[in-house]
């Protein structure tokens, strides 16, 4: 009985999931029809132009920018996030694995997932673009090296831990294989954990990236928020998540819709970059 | 099994005992928050009727109250005679005054005038430098420094850049014709940032920056005001006495007014009226006629004189006496399925 009543409930809470995901997919959807129809599916996606119909400019808007901002900072901080993520994951999964000081660092590491993003936000705006300023690197501080680093900080953990794990995974067998042959630590690495786990870390990086592009608060509090395609990593400009956040507010009519229009593209863009990272942890596991 | 049940009970009876109590709930502009948290807390405290309010923006808010999902939204802009059109009728009730500031970060100096054509220049990006003779010229006891000026604006759709520009286009031509007037605006130069405190922190953080702000955060954060000249020709800070000697003349019966470049002597030229915007019939959505009394309670209060006596404890400007009486003169035509309330 009880069996019953606990497998029905299961039944209905996944049930429930799934509506909502096909009630945000449809209303979403319903909301950007207005934008869609005026300026064509991919008039719309290709269009760099976002202009309110103020002065003597009509209403025009396009979501070719904010596309721009989003691949140029997301992609960007998964490059800038390897070269540190990746050390951490071979030392916490492999040298030393099971030692204190994997764990201790593996926590710090994770620590950093739970750091809401609006702290990573306002840690960007006093200490690292007064950083960049004093640098000489850009005249006002912000813009896409900037938030590019921030977003980097915020998916090391994301992108180390899952790669520990693949790491981790690599049958002992194959290591003892190696070792037994002679070879060093290093070539075991370089020939059989990172050939071995190599399209784990590539998943890993893969939902990082996903991570980096549907980040919000500290994007928008540090890439200046220009509407426009940025013309170099100094440059300021907009992604896709801080347009809305920006302007959902006060929008209305064909606006509102083009923001709309712009998240189901961001729901999309999202959904299709977790699905590849996943498709490619079952790939590895089977 | 027994214990879902009582879960179950209990909630229900909270919903319950929700329901049976008269609360208010209202949505909109961040703008005068402040002065809202304190009317609604001291409202809660007489009337013991809860208020909650939502800072969401004007926009938000009006959307809300097309959706029949709020008691009252309060908007910086009113709503056009179109958009009036498309729902049912509403009023709109003035609140309290307040004004957008033009605050800069230069360290040496201490006090500025401006005039609008200045600014348009500095927004447009023909007058990028603080020693630029157009300034120096109306600043004369003050030695500007050759620093580049760093314009900021809001990335956010807002009220503040719709009361700026507002006055920005009736100032000058060249603004009227490229930029225009609107809650968010097609800015070539200069940096954005989002929302009040960003605009307010991006300056602060910014040696040579100039930006728009809501006076209150302006005068809360402390930052350097510039003087405005207004349309007598007087350079003129923003305070109580200057923002509500804007509001003096020129109201329409309904409020629906921009005070922006009065003409009235010793006055701010960039004030600003907001408004809290109800159905002028208040039976909508299944609402009680309490919740209708409720309303106008609240609104009642807002306007009395103790509610305007607090609007200068947190920066903002009370309604002059014209404007209370326009604004009760509206209370009096909210009816409740037709009957008078």
């Amino acid at each position: 009985m009880s069996d019953k009543i606990f497998r029905s409930l299961l039944l209905v809470s996944a049930l429930i999931l799934l509506l909502i995901f096909a009630g945000m997919f449809f209303s979403l959807s319903k909301g950007a029809v207005p934008a869609f129809r005026e300026f064509g599916f991919f008039g719309f996606i290709f269009s760099d132009k976002w202009i309110s119909g103020t002065g003597q400019s009509t209403e025009q808007y396009g979501a070719l920018a904010f596309i721009a901002g989003t691949l140029m900072t997301s992609v960007l901080a998964l490059l800038i996030c390897l070269p540190f993520s990746l050390p951490v994951a071979f030392f916490v999964g492999e040298y030393f694995r099971g030692k204190k000081v994997a764990g201790v660092l593996g926590g710090i590491v994770d620590l950093l997932a739970g750091i809401p993003s609006i702290v990573y936000g306002l840690w960007g705006f006093y200490a690292l673009r007064p950083l960049i300023q004093s640098l000489g690197l850009s005249e006002q501080g912000f813009g896409v090296l900037t938030s590019s680093l921030v977003l980097a900080i915020m998916i090391i953990p994301y992108a180390a831990s899952l790669s520990a794990e693949f790491i981790r995974m690599v049958p002992q067998e194959l290591k003892e294989g190696a070792y037994s042959l002679g070879a060093t630590r290093a070539e075991v690495i370089r020939n059989i954990i990172f050939p071995t786990s190599f399209s784990g870390i590539f998943s890993a990086y893969v939902l990082a990236l996903g991570r980096a592009i549907g980040e919000t608060m500290a994007v928008t509090m540090l890439i200046g928020n220009t509407s426009r395609i940025p013309r170099g990593l100094m440059d300021t400009g907009n992604t896709m998540a801080s347009i809305i956040a920006n302007q959902f507010g006060e929008a209305d009519g064909l606006k509102l819709s083009s923001l709309i229009a712009i998240g189901l593209l961001l729901f999309l863009i999202t959904a299709i970059v977790n699905f590849l990272g996943r498709l490619m942890i079952k790939r590895h596991s089977v | 099994m027994k214990k879902a049940i009582f879960l179950l009970a209990v909630s229900s009876l909270l919903l319950i005992s929700c329901s049976q109590k008269t609360s208010l709930s209202g949505a909109g502009a961040t703008f005068p928050l402040p002065y809202y948290n304190l009317v609604f807390k001291a409202f809660t405290e007489n009337a013991g009727i809860d208020v909650s309010y939502g800072g969401i923006g004007s926009g938000g808010g009006i959307r809300s109250l097309k959706d029949e999902v709020v008691d009252f939204a309060g908007s910086d802009a009113y709503l056009s005679d179109e958009e009036m059109a498309e729902m049912k009728a509403t009023i709109h009730v003035p609140t309290c005054l307040g004004a957008v500031v033009l605050s800069y970060n230069l360290p040496d100096v201490s006090s500025l005038n401006l005039t609008g054509d200045i600014i348009a220049g500095i927004y447009l990006g023909k007058i990028t430098r603080w020693n630029d003779a157009a300034i120096q010229a109306i600043n004369p006891a003050v030695s500007l420094p050759d620093k580049a000026i760093t314009p900021v604006y809001r990335s956010d759709g807002s009220g503040t850049t719709f009361v700026f520009s507002d006055y920005m286009t009736k100032i000058n031509k060249d603004w009227e014709n490229t930029l225009g007037t609107g809650k968010s605006l097609n800015f070539a130069h200069g940096i954005a940032a989002k929302g009040n405190p960003g605009v307010a922190g991006t300056i602060s953080q910014t040696e040579g920056a100039i930006g728009y702000i809501g006076s209150e955060y302006a005068f809360a954060l402390n930052s350097p005001i510039a003087y405005m000249q207004n349309a007598a020709g007087e350079f003129i800070l923003p305070s109580s006495l200057s923002i509500s000697a804007a509001a003096q003349e020129g109201i329409a019966d309904d409020t629906r007014s921009m005070i922006t470049n009065s003409s009235a002597k010793g006055s701010y030229p960039i004030s600003c009226l907001t408004w809290i915007i109800v159905y002028k019939d208040q039976a909508y959505a299944n609402r009680s006629e309490d919740q209708a009394r409720a309303t106008l309670s609240l609104l009642n209060f807002i306007l009395s004189p103790a509610a305007q006596a607090q609007t200068t404890m947190v920066h903002y400007a009370p309604l002059p006496k014209e404007v209370i009486d326009k604004a009760q003169k509206a209370l009096s035509e909210i009816t409740y399925n037709g009957k008078s309330l």
